[in-house]
């Protein structure tokens, strides 16, 4: 189902035009890779502080209520410009592994996110100069630093085709994961 | 003039090899890519403060200091990942006006970070007149690193 409406999406017009356009495609990919060096940078920086690695010397308030609008602003072109480039060939995007495991680390990412902001960072007070910061402010920062990498690694190998459908034979695995369908032999 | 350079940089062995194989040049482009994360954050920290936004708490040679061991971290995770790169299709970029217009501004934008910047930040306390133009040309030089680095692979 899933697949019936992404064949229609990667049909319309403007998914058409957008994957041939000469310029946008580049603009709008050029523009998605900056706007991750402001995002995953600033947010990389920030999970060094929560990892007492470094900026000890930093409140860990500040980063999250002075750095982190240029994270969020960050974010958002980021997600713009993906979501641009998913919708000029949904499809192939999605049944790429790398593809799908960018977005299974993006859950663990937000999820990482939603339980630092609710769970540990409301009680900042209490830890802002703590140094080391508490355990649980230094697992949230590895796991951010962690799954970014990853996120920016799997989303980087998109571009090859190694492991695409219509290129068969692949391991068993590789047509699960994708979730190839193959003609019935 | 240049050409025969860039023909023996194709055909070193390192480029050789990266060139040969499958997944070398994408697995090293990725790390390309994260150390571009690391270098961008820890230079957007210093450019930000500098202009008078950010972590405005700290003052500015605190931040520079905190920032430099991983903004050297990232240069040396750039340098090392993107002469492989280059060394794997060198006759590709030399005919590539993106990779000129990087090339080019790459060491403009290292002199200014290594000298400039960090000179000025070491005794810099509060934004100024002079820290803002610091900072704005920081940002800008490496901006156009970046994106003529990305349109490398476009052109």
């Amino acid at each position: 189902m899933i697949h019936d409406f992404l064949t229609w999406l990667g049909s319309t017009e403007w998914s058409v035009r957008l994957l041939e356009s000469l310029w946008v495609w580049p603009l709008i990919e050029s523009t998605h890779v900056l706007s991750i060096a402001l995002f995953v940078g600033s947010a990389m920086m920030m999970d060094l502080r929560l990892m007492g690695v470094r900026f000890g010397t930093v409140r860990a308030s500040d980063f999250t209520s002075r750095l982190l609008p240029w994270t969020r602003g960050g974010f958002v072109v980021m997600v713009i410009t993906g979501i641009l480039v998913f919708y000029s060939n949904p499809v192939r995007y999605y049944h790429n592994i790398f593809f799908r495991l960018k977005m299974i680390l993006m859950v663990v990412a937000g999820l990482n996110i939603w339980l630092f902001h609710s769970r540990i960072h409301n009680r900042v007070a209490d830890w802002d100069t703590a140094a080391p910061p508490p355990r649980a402010a230094r697992v949230a920062g590895l796991v951010s630093f962690a799954s970014w990498t990853l996120i920016v690694v799997f989303g980087r190998l998109i571009a090859y085709n190694w492991f695409d459908c219509d290129l068969q034979p692949q391991p068993g695995f590789v047509n699960w994961a994708s979730g190839c369908m193959l003609p019935a032999e | 003039m240049l050409l025969p350079f860039f023909e023996w940089c194709e055909a070193t062995t390192l480029g050789r090899v990266v060139r040969e194989s499958l997944w070398m040049f994408p697995v090293i482009e990725a790390i390309h890519l994260v150390g571009l994360c690391v270098l961008g954050g820890s230079l957007l920290v210093v450019d930000f403060r500098l202009l008078g936004t950010g972590l405005k708490d700290s003052t500015i040679a605190d931040l520079d200091r905190q920032a430099r061991p991983w903004m050297l971290l990232g240069v040396a995770v750039m340098l090392s990942t993107g002469v492989p790169l280059f060394l794997s299709e060198a006759i590709k970029c030399y005919y590539n006006t993106a990779f000129w217009v990087k090339i080019l501004t790459l060491p403009v934008a290292l002199l200014f970070t290594l000298l400039v910047k960090e000179r000025f930040a070491r005794t810099a306390t509060e934004t100024s007149t002079s820290s803002r133009w610091v900072g704005a040309t920081d940002l800008l030089l490496w901006f156009v690193v970046a994106a003529g680095g990305r349109w490398i692979g476009f052109s």
